[in-house]
C-alpha cells in the first residue's frame, strides 16, 4: 500500500538540512491533519469497541443485574466456570449453531456460485434481468423474508407442501405431511431457504470475480482441449478461492450470531424440541430476558473466542487452498 | 486454430449447437429463477385472499371467494353439481340428507329443482376476487404509518452520520502520512468481523445509566463513528482518485479540509451514494438494536420490530401478514430497482477488492 502523498518531488532543489526542517514540519502537520480526519473512527472504537470489550470481560467475572447494580458481586471465575463445566445448555446451543452452519453454508454458498456461473455464461440471454430478479429478495428485510417463508412453507396451506404433493403425489399436506418448521430435522433446511433469500451480495461478489478470470486461461485450455467441467475446477474455481474464502469467513462469523429467524417465528423458544435455540438466542435469554449480565458478558466473550479460533483456522487453512495470483506479481 | 472440416453429417453444426445450449441455459435459469420466486408470488396472492379461503381446502390457488346466488332476497350458496353428465353451476336452495333443492341461477324462475344426492359432496363455485382491501388493513392494523416514520427517521440520520463520518476517516486513511496507519487500517478492518455481542453488554449498561435505554440515541449516535466496511469502500474509491487534483489545490493554498469538499466528495458521488444505500437498508432491515433498546416502547418501533410484534399478535391471519411483509418489503425493492447499478458496483468493491 503505497499511499503516502509524494510531497518531496515539491521540495527538489531545497538544500539537505533545509528540506529535512521543512519536511518533518509538513510531516507533522500532514499528521495532525490526517489524526484529524481519523477522529472519529479513533473515538468510535475506543467508545464502542475497545472500552466496552474489556469492560466485557471485567463484567464477566461479576453477577450483575443490571435493575440492581448495588448488589453487583465479584465472583472471580465462575461465570466461566459455569460456562464451560456446568451448563450444558452453552455446549448444546453452540454445537446446533455449528450444525446449522454446516448445512446452511455449503448450500448457500453453493446456490450463490451456481447462480453466477448461469449468469455470467454466454448462452444464457438477458442476463441483466435475472441478475437483478435473483438480487431483489434480498433487499426484501430479513424479517418479511422470514414471514413469507413461514407462510409458503406452512404444513397446510403452503405452497411448497401444495406443489409437492401436486408434483409427486406424495402427501405432503396436513398433519402427516411434511412439517418444515415443525419437524427436527428438517428445519435446518427450511431456514436454510429462507436464507437463500439473501445470497444477493454472495452472487454478485462471485460473478464480478468471474468476470475477472482472464480469458487467456481459458482459451488456452480450450486449446489443450479442456472440456467445461474441467475448466471449471482447474481455472474457475482456483481463480475464485479467495472470493469464497472471504465469503467463508464473514460466513461462518455471521452464522455464529444467527438469531432473526428462530426469534420472530416462535420467540427464541427453540421450537422444535429446542433445535432452533441457536448461541445468539441463549445468549439474548441470558442477558435480555433474565438480565443476568454477568454471565451473559462470559457468553459473549466465549463467542469472541469462538469466532476468533474459527477464523485463525480458517486463515491457516487458506495457503493449502486459497488461490492467491497477487503473490506471484 | 486448425481443425478439420466436418466430413460427415454427424457433426451438429455450430449455429444449432449454440442455439441448443441457449435454449437449455436460459430455460434452467428461468426453471431456477421461477422456484426462487415461488414464495414471493404466494406472498402476493395469499394479500389478496380473505380468511376464509385460506382455512378452506378445495379453495383455488388464486385469489377468490365463493360465488353465491340471491333469490327472493336471500343469498344461497352455488355448487357445482352434475347431472346428465353435465356440471350445473346451481345455488343450493334447501338443503336435504339424500337429495336437495336447487336454483339455477340462469332461469331462477323456473323455481327449485330437485337433485339425488349429498350437496355434502360437491364442491363450491369460486370466482376471482382480490382482497385489495388486505392492504389498506394491515397498514391500519400494524399502525404503519408509525413504524414508516421511526424507521425513516432512524435510516436517514443514521445514514447521514455514517456516510459523513466514514467519508471523513477514509479521506486520512487514504491520503495522510500517519505512522502505524497501517496498523490502525487492519485494527479497522478487523472490527468489521467483531461479533457485536462481546460489545453490547457494556455498552447497554452505560446506555441505561445515563437514561438513553428506551430512546433512539443509542442506536443513533454510534454511528456517526464510522463504521469499517463504509470507511473501507469509500478509502478503495478515494485512492483511486488522481493526485494531481489535490496538489495543484494544495500549491494554491487549500487546506486539506477544502480539498476534501471541494475535490474529493464532489468527485466520489457513486461510491458515496453506495454507501447511503447500503447504510440505508442496513439500518431499514436492522433488528437486534431496535429490540433491545426500545424494548417495551412500541411507539418507538421501527418496521422490523413492529412487523415481528404484529406476528405475534395477528399469527392466525395469515393474509394479513403476508400483506404487511410485503408493504415493509416496498420502498427496499423499490430504491433497488432504481439504484441497482450503484449498489451492485459498491458490493463488489466491498466484497472482493480486499
Amino acid at each position: 500500500m503505497a499511499i503516502a502523498p509524494d510531497l518531496s518531488g515539491a521540495m527538489k532543489g531545497a538544500s539537505v538540512t533545509l528540506r529535512r526542517q521543512k519536511l518533518s514540519r509538513l510531516e507533522k502537520k500532514e499528521m495532525r491533519w490526517g489524526l484529524a480526519f481519523l477522529s472519529p473512527w479513533m473515538i468510535g472504537f475506543l467508545a464502542f469497541y475497545f472500552l466496552p470489550m474489556i469492560a466485557s470481560f471485567f463484567f464477566s467475572l461479576l453477577d450483575f443485574n443490571p435493575a440492581v447494580p448495588d448488589q453487583a458481586r465479584f465472583i472471580g471465575f465462575d461465570n466461566w466456570r459455569r460456562a464451560l463445566f456446568q451448563d450444558e445448555e452453552v455446549w448444546l446451543s453452540f454445537i446446533r449453531t455449528l450444525h446449522f452452519s454446516a448445512i446452511s453454508l455449503p448450500i448457500s454458498l453453493s446456490f450463490a456460485f451456481f447462480l453466477a456461473i448461469l449468469l455470467n455464461s454466454k448462452h444464457v440471454l438477458g442476463k441483466t434481468l435475472y441478475r437483478t430478479l435473483f438480487y431483489m429478495p434480498s433487499m426484501i428485510p430479513l424479517v418479511a423474508t422470514v414471514l413469507i417463508w413461514n407462510g409458503v412453507l406452512n404444513e397446510q396451506t403452503g405452497w411448497i407442501n401444495v406443489i409437492i404433493e401436486k408434483v409427486t403425489g406424495i402427501q405432503a399436506t396436513g398433519t402427516n405431511g411434511i412439517r418444515w418448521l415443525a419437524n427436527p430435522r428438517l428445519v435446518y433446511f427450511a431456514y436454510t431457504m429462507f436464507g437463500l433469500w439473501g445470497i444477493g451480495n454472495a452472487m454478485i461478489i462471485f460473478l464480478a470475480g468471474l468476470q475477472g478470470v482472464p480469458t487467456e486461461l481459458y482459451e488456452a485450455a480450450e486449446i489443450d482441449g479442456a472440456g467445461w467441467l474441467r475448466r471449471l475446477i482447474h481455472i474457475t474455481i482456483p481463480m475464485l478461492t479467495p472470493v469464497i474464502f472471504y465469503q467463508l469467513v464473514l460466513g461462518v462469523i455471521y452464522s455464529l450470531q444467527y438469531f432473526l429467524a428462530p426469534f420472530v417465528l416462535n420467540g427464541g423458544t427453540g421450537f422444535p424440541e429446542g433445535k432452533t435455540r441457536f448461541y445468539m438466542v441463549y445468549f439474548y435469554k441470558q442477558s435480555f430476558t433474565f438480565f443476568n449480565m454477568g454471565y451473559g458478558a462470559t457468553l459473549a466473550w466465549l463467542m469472541f473466542i469462538v469466532a476468533l479460533i474459527l477464523t485463525i483456522i480458517l486463515f491457516g487453512t487458506a495457503r493449502y487452498w486459497v488461490y492467491y495470483a497477487a503473490e506471484e506479481r | 486454430m486448425l481443425r478439420t472440416a466436418p466430413s460427415s453429417g454427424h457433426v451438429i453444426p455450430k449455429a444449432v449447437r449454440v442455439a441448443g445450449m441457449r435454449l437449455a441455459l436460459t430455460g434452467l435459469t428461468l426453471a431456477v429463477l421461477f422456484l426462487f420466486l415461488i414464495p414471493m408470488v404466494y406472498g402476493v396472492v395469499t394479500a389478496l385472499k380473505t380468511d376464509n379461503q385460506i382455512s378452506k381446502t378445495g379453495a383455488p390457488w388464486w385469489p377468490a371467494s365463493e360465488r353465491t346466488f340471491t333469490y327472493e332476497g336471500k343469498e344461497y350458496d352455488i355448487y357445482k353439481v352434475p347431472i346428465g353428465g353435465e356440471i350445473k353451476e346451481w345455488a343450493l336452495y334447501k338443503k336435504g340428507r339424500k337429495s336437495s333443492l336447487f336454483i339455477d341461477p340462469q332461469n331462477p324462475d323456473a323455481g327449485p329443482i330437485e337433485w339425488e344426492g349429498s350437496w355434502r359432496q360437491l364442491d363450491r363455485v369460486w370466482e376471482p376476487d382480490p382482497q385489495w382491501s388486505n392492504f389498506p388493513e394491515a397498514w391500519n392494523t400494524i399502525d404503519f404509518i408509525v413504524l414508516l416514520r421511526n424507521t425513516l427517521m432512524y435510516a436517514g440520520i443514521t445514514t447521514f452520520g455514517a456516510v459523513l463520518s466514514a467519508a471523513l476517516v477514509a479521506y486520512g486513511f487514504a491520503r495522510f502520512r500517519i505512522p502505524g496507519k497501517n496498523v490502525l487500517f487492519m485494527l479497522m478492518l478487523s472490527t468489521v468481523i467483531l461479533p457485536g455481542a462481546v460489545t453490547l453488554i457494556p455498552t447497554y449498561f452505560v446506555f441505561l445509566q445515563i437514561g438513553w435505554v428506551g430512546t433512539w440515541l443509542p442506536l443513533i449516535v454510534p454511528a456517526f463513528f464510522s463504521w469499517g466496511t463504509n470507511v473501507f469502500l469509500l478509502r478503495q474509491f478515494f485512492m483511486g482518485i488522481p493526485r494531481d487534483l489535490d496538489e495543484a489545490a494544495m500549491i494554491d493554498g487549500a487546506s486539506p479540509l477544502r480539498i476534501f469538499i471541494s475535490i474529493i466528495l464532489p468527485m466520489s458521488t457513486p461510491a458515496l451514494t453506495a454507501v447511503a444505500l447500503f447504510h440505508f437498508f442496513w439500518a431499514w432491515n436492522d433488528f437486534f438494536g431496535p429490540l433491545i433498546y426500545l424494548a417495551g416502547h412500541p411507539e418507538k418501533f421501527p418496521i422490523t420490530v413492529g412487523l415481528t410484534a404484529f406476528n405475534n399478535l395477528y399469527s392466525q391471519n395469515t393474509n394479513l401478514i403476508q400483506a404487511a411483509s410485503l408493504i415493509s418489503a416496498a420502498l427496499p425493492v423499490v430504491v433497488f430497482f432504481l439504484a441497482q447499478r450503484v449498489f451492485m458496483q459498491g458490493v463488489v468493491i466491498t466484497g472482493v477488492e480486499k
